[in-house]
């Protein structure tokens, strides 16, 4: 399996505060990483930095070369601007044309079901319609890494349900791509469904880092991490 | 009937009757004003964004100067605009003492600092809240500046707002560098303090009139602006009518 990122020894620092410390992480091509942990434990941080968005203060990243990466947040932003529009935002910051993004926009908003809306103001939309505009605007960059910070967190069920759908679906990759997606997840039952591999944080570094099969396994999983196994009951009581 | 009941009465008059003499000085004001606040916008608007969303050695400095330039009074612009333009001054080659270039530049000079400094406070709110996510699809500093100071174009009429409501109202940089010469320099404000002391005061009053219709009429537009930008954020009205197909 190819590595897509690693990460040696990174920590990162915003002024007192320890948002990551001694994190190793390899992350192979085709995974599905959930990250988990409390408030605060350094999921978003984390992800921040593998998207580079965050240059860490100790260790190294290293990563594949030409890696087509985008980020999904909790709270997508949308400009003022139609839901055609922000799609092919992404695409023309990247380099492409206008009109083939706007081209590429309409079939990214296909693929996530919102076609019909293109015309409609972005900010008129839901917060679920917001999140799959985002989703769309993240899948015509044919990305091979996905990072997602929490992208159903602030959802209702039912747009939680969908969002999830569209993140398994991107997860199967498409014409012969493998998808590897990192996403950050306060949800234990999202992780089973839609991870491959689970990694536990707390205060800033990596205590458990497990096949989603071992992580779900209560012995297993205080063998290697006490907290980590607390952590899980906690949310799952 | 009182003074002021009187003076009212003839400057109703006068605005009614489309005075030449008082509509001239009105043009006049809006000519210079509204040229001060286009240039002010062009500079302040791309300044104010930058310095929302780049940050640099000494820009905690720098914004402080900005934001003691919004207490600057308007005599100190003239002033120095004056001892710039004067003929021993290093633009007095320009000859632009006493002339409508000189007002425009004083009144520039005035609101560029208003301009700079609050479209900063809405660019760079915006950009602690988003810009990171643009910043996650590859937009460089300039690119996001430019972006969110066009997603925020709607507050930004705000700005324009002060800044013309400053530039149309002051009176000091505008006597000095202008000279208040009739027919030539003569705006609304110079004029109001000039009838005032002549004691030509429906002359005056009618103005002010005028002044206050002008700052009136302007809110009124934008607020009409802001009504449609709230129907287009409901939904109600799609931003374009192109097929989604």
């Amino acid at each position: 399996m190819r590595t897509l990122l690693s990460l040696h020894d990174v920590g990162l620092q915003f002024g007192a505060v320890r948002a990551l410390a001694g994190v190793n992480l390899h992350l192979q091509a085709g995974e599905r990483l959930a990250l988990v942990g409390s408030n605060g434990s350094g999921k978003s941080s984390l992800l921040r930095v593998l998207h580079g968005l965050l240059r860490p203060g100790t260790g190294t990243v290293q990563s594949a070369t030409r890696l087509r990466q985008a980020m999904v947040f909790q709270r997508p932003f949308m400009l003022r601007a139609s839901v055609r529009n922000n799609v092919a935002l992404g695409m023309w910051l990247a380099g492409t044309r206008w009109r083939d993004a706007c081209g590429a926009a309409l079939q990214g908003l296909e693929r996530v079901g919102m076609q019909g809306l293109a015309a409609r103001n972005a900010r008129a939309l839901s917060a679920g319609q917001q999140q799959r505009v985002a989703l769309a605007r993240a899948w015509v960059l044919r990305p091979e890494l996905w990072l997602l910070d929490e992208p159903t967190a602030s959802l209702d069920p039912h747009a939680k349900r969908e969002i999830e759908a569209l993140m398994a679906s991107f997860a199967q990759g498409e014409g012969g791509r493998a998808m590897t997606m990192v996403f950050a997840s306060h949800n234990l039952g999202q992780v089973k469904r839609l991870a491959s591999r689970v990694v536990y944080l707390e205060q800033g570094r990596i205590l458990a880092d497990l096949p989603v099969g071992e992580f779900f396994n209560a012995q297993r999983l205080r063998q290697v991490s006490g907290a980590a196994d607390l952590f899980v009951k906690g949310e799952l009581a | 009937m009182s003074t002021f009941s009187q003076s009212a009465a003839t400057a109703l008059h006068l605005i009614t009757s489309f005075d030449p003499a008082l509509w001239a000085i009105v043009g006049r004001s809006l000519l210079v004003s509204g040229l001060a606040c286009l240039l002010a916008f062009g500079f302040g608007l791309s300044l104010g964004a930058w310095l929302g969303v780049a940050r640099f050695r000494g820009r905690a400095i720098g914004l402080t100067l900005l934001n003691t330039l919004l207490a600057v009074p308007s005599v100190v612009v003239g002033l120095v605009v004056y001892l710039l333009l004067s003929r021993s001054g290093p633009l007095g080659a320009w000859g632009w003492l006493f002339s409508i270039k000189a007002m425009v530049l004083a009144q520039a000079l005035l609101v560029l600092p208003v301009v700079a400094a609050l479209t900063r406070q809405v660019v760079e709110d915006t950009e602690r809240a988003h810009g990171e996510q643009l910043r996650s699809l590859g937009a460089g500093t300039a690119l996001r500046a430019a972006m969110l100071a066009w997603d925020e174009r709607f507050a930004l009429l705000t700005v324009l707002i002060a800044a013309f409501g400053r530039a149309i109202s002051e009176v000091g940089a505008v006597m000095i560098v202008g000279g208040n010469i009739d027919g030539f320099t003569r705006v609304m404000t110079t004029s109001i303090a000039l009838e005032t002391s002549k004691g030509d005061l429906p002359l005056a009053l009618g103005l002010g009139l005028v002044l206050l219709a002008v700052v009136l009429l302007l809110n009124a537009l934008i607020a009409s602006l802001r009504a449609w930008r709230q129907r287009v954020e409901s939904g109600s009205i799609p931003i374009w009518a192109g097929s989604a197909a």
